[in-house]
């Protein structure tokens, strides 16, 4: 990746948390390797802020281990840690200028002025701050304190930057610049970085890997696209992204080139239809069938071309939602269902798409394009 | 798409000549606040106000409740400098002063005690008062609200109650009246008010600096005193600022808990109005307005660091 990697590797291995009954974290198991941007992503109580909070020091788990470089941290107080973290509060010191709230880490092991003085300035000039180290925090804009907080957070110089929701405060247009930002600031610096969210869109645009998490368990660690395209569990196809999910049964499965041609059945769209897929399922067995709504095609009269391995359908247009660059659909099919369809506007347009409320539409997609969801239990 | 390319182009070009050309944003890799804000935005201040007129309804109450406000305070300064007793103007004189600086032991004596009471008061009261708002806060336990309750009571009760009621409580438990009763009493009644200032302060005491302290390298007793006694510090000053003022200028409470020899200077002043109103008491006025001022301007700084840090 061309990337300097200078952080460390952290294990987290049968980590369980509970508070009284409420079981936080599970028996959750992560590899987080050297130097990685690492995401873990999920609704709130989920257990991701616990984890980061155990490697932090500010919590301990009842059991499991968690591994920094090889070395067991948790006996270890959060000041004698290697890892330091980013507050979703921002957490910086009232009554000190930022200037001094960057300093602080370095006040405490008493570094002599003149470095002290120039790291300061440093990582002030590193987060572009070097006009506001005079101020209190309490004159700063959010995306502003952020900035302080990443600076107080990195002047340790950590192996490990904990980041717990840093950017869930700030507007929508700061919080992409800033998410950039963070990117770029990850690539310089080359440590590990753990990244605490629940805007999957975040995780998806910087993770190298996220691991998506549910009631304390860990669904699934991959990367953004593992996780986009072949989500592991239901939870993981709904909650990443939006997606046409139906459960179904597996009525015939033939190898087809290098994979296997699937027949489903699913009683929600009233007939059968095609899935290509890796995996040799059993005739009978209880799946659920997901496909991406950018991944189907909605056509105001019937393609003329349809191939064996195409699921068409004819349905009417229930509400159509213009955005600018793309269209959402939402179909009614003929038995009642709805699908979500989404239309990319690719082409100039004088008069707005042509596919309006109520007209009839057909919504076709390839047998490529649709995942089976292996239903794990129930 | 339903347009002919012909047309599209066409649509694109009439867009284009009815549109200015528009200066070309490049990205910026990072974010940077835009040119001259700094911190909140402000309103500059000939917009802070919409009725811009002379004479509008805002303007004239303004004037009318400054006026209300300090009419009183202009007539007895005026008065303190007048040559003779009455409020007939006979010229002007320092005689007043003269008299308060020179010929005036018994007031200064109530105004020493006065003094060390709101001293002692407030220090005690700050000190109670802050350690009351941390642990209510800090530590949950059943009888929280209660407590809660019951530390305001001081501040609703009429003042006439709580001093019977502690003249009564002194005399039942032999607690001789004196500069002691006096000082209890106001030690009682400053509580509440430091506690509301510290609780408020605390209200907006970010819990998780704490762990970032700890979290940046800092040991407990290192986030005690570097991070959490600082960042309250303002609100326990502030409570304590409160607490003497309340102190030097109560009358009801200190009425009924003084005795011989421990006459504040509200008693005193009341004291010299029975016998008619002394234009000493003007003079005295002056130098009180004058003293505080003095005070409040030394303040200001520390005060603003307050209001700025908050």
């Amino acid at each position: 990746m061309g990337k300097r990697l200078k952080g460390f590797d952290v294990t987290v291995k049968d980590v369980s948390r509970a508070y009284g009954s409420f079981k936080a974290l599970d028996d959750v198991s992560i590899e987080i390797r050297k130097g990685e941007f690492f995401s873990l992503l999920g609704p709130s109580g989920c257990g991701k802020t616990t984890l980061l909070r155990i490697i932090a020091g500010f919590d301990s788990p009842d059991n499991g281990v968690v591994l920094l470089d090889g070395k067991d941290i948790l006996p270890l107080p959060p000041d004698k840690r290697q890892v330091n973290t980013v507050f979703q509060s921002y957490a910086l010191f009232p009554h000190l200028s930022v200037y001094e709230n960057v300093a602080f880490p370095l006040r405490l092991r008493k570094v002599p002025a003149a470095k002290l003085d120039a790291k300061v300035r440093d990582y002030l000039h590193l987060v572009q701050l070097d006009n506001h180290m005079d101020k209190k925090p309490s004159m700063l804009s959010g995306g502003q304190k952020q900035r302080v907080a990443i600076a107080r957070a990195l002047i340790n110089e950590p192996s490990v930057l904990l980041l717990d929701e840093p950017l869930s405060a700030l507007d929508a247009k700061l919080r992409q610049n800033l998410l950039v930002e963070l990117d770029h600031l990850h690539d310089q610096i080359g440590i590990t970085f753990i990244y605490v969210t629940h805007d999957q869109s975040e995780a998806l645009s910087v993770s190298d890997r996220i691991a998506v998490m549910n009631q304390g368990k860990v669904l699934q660690i991959g990367t953004p696209y593992e996780i986009y395209e072949s989500p592991a569990t239901d939870f993981v196809a709904r909650f990443i992204g939006e997606t046409n999910l139906f459960p179904a049964v597996v009525k015939q499965c033939v190898p087809y080139e290098d994979y296997y041609m699937t027949t489903l059945d699913i009683p929600a769209l009233g007939t059968e239809i095609k899935v290509t897929d890796y995996d040799n399922l059993a005739v009978g067995q209880h799946v659920s069938f997901t496909v991406r709504p950018e991944k189907l095609k909605i056509t105001g009269h019937q393609p003329t071309r349809v191939g064996k391995d195409i699921n068409l359908f004819r349905g009417i247009v229930e509400e159509p939602i213009y955005s600018g660059f793309q269209s959402k659909y939402y179909v009614s099919l003929e038995n009642g269902t709805v699908i979500k369809v989404i239309q990319q506007h690719a082409n100039y347009m004088d008069e707005g798409p042509d596919i309006d409320w109520k007209d009839q539409v057909f919504v076709s997609w390839s047998a490529e394009d649709g995942y089976i969801v292996e239903v794990v239990d129930s | 798409m339903s347009t002919s390319p012909k047309m599209k182009s066409a649509a694109v070009a009439a867009k284009l000549k009815k549109q200015p050309k528009k200066t070309r944003l490049e990205p910026s890799r990072l974010v940077e606040a835009p040119k001259g804000t700094q911190g909140p935005y402000k309103l500059p201040k000939n917009q802070m106000f919409q009725d811009h007129r002379k004479f509008g309804f805002s303007n004239i109450m303004l004037v009318l409740v400054i006026a209300f406000l300090f009419m009183p305070l202009f007539v007895v300064v005026t008065y303190s400098f007048n040559a003779s007793r009455g409020m007939r103007w006979t010229g002007f004189s320092l005689q007043w002063y003269y008299k308060l600086f020179f010929d005036s032991k018994e007031l200064w004596r109530a105004f020493a005690n006065s003094f060390v009471i709101a001293i002692t008061s407030s220090i005690v009261a700050t000190f109670l008062g802050s350690l009351s708002a941390i642990g209510i806060k800090w530590y949950k336990f059943k009888s929280r609200a209660y407590i809660q309750v019951v530390s305001f009571l001081p501040m609703v009760l009429p003042e006439v109650i709580i001093g019977i009621s502690m003249l009564i409580f002194f005399t039942a438990v032999r607690i001789p009246l004196g500069m002691f009763s006096i000082f209890v009493a106001h030690t009682t009644f400053n509580l509440p008010f430091v506690f509301l200032l510290v609780s408020a302060r605390l209200e907006e005491f970010d819990f998780s600096v704490i762990e970032a302290a700890r979290d940046l390298g800092a040991t407990e007793r290192q986030t005690l005193m570097k991070v959490i006694v600082p960042s309250i510090m303002p609100g326990v000053m502030s409570g304590l600022l409160m607490a003497i003022t309340m102190s030097l200028e109560d009358f009801v409470i200190t009425f009924f808990v003084s005795g011989p020899g421990s006459t504040t200077l509200p008693l005193y002043v009341y004291s010299m109005i029975r016998y008619g109103v002394s234009p000493v008491i003007n003079a005295l006025s002056l130098v009180l307005i004058l003293g505080i001022m003095l005070l409040a301007l030394g303040f200001r700084r520390f005060l603003k660091t307050i209001a700025a840090s908050s």
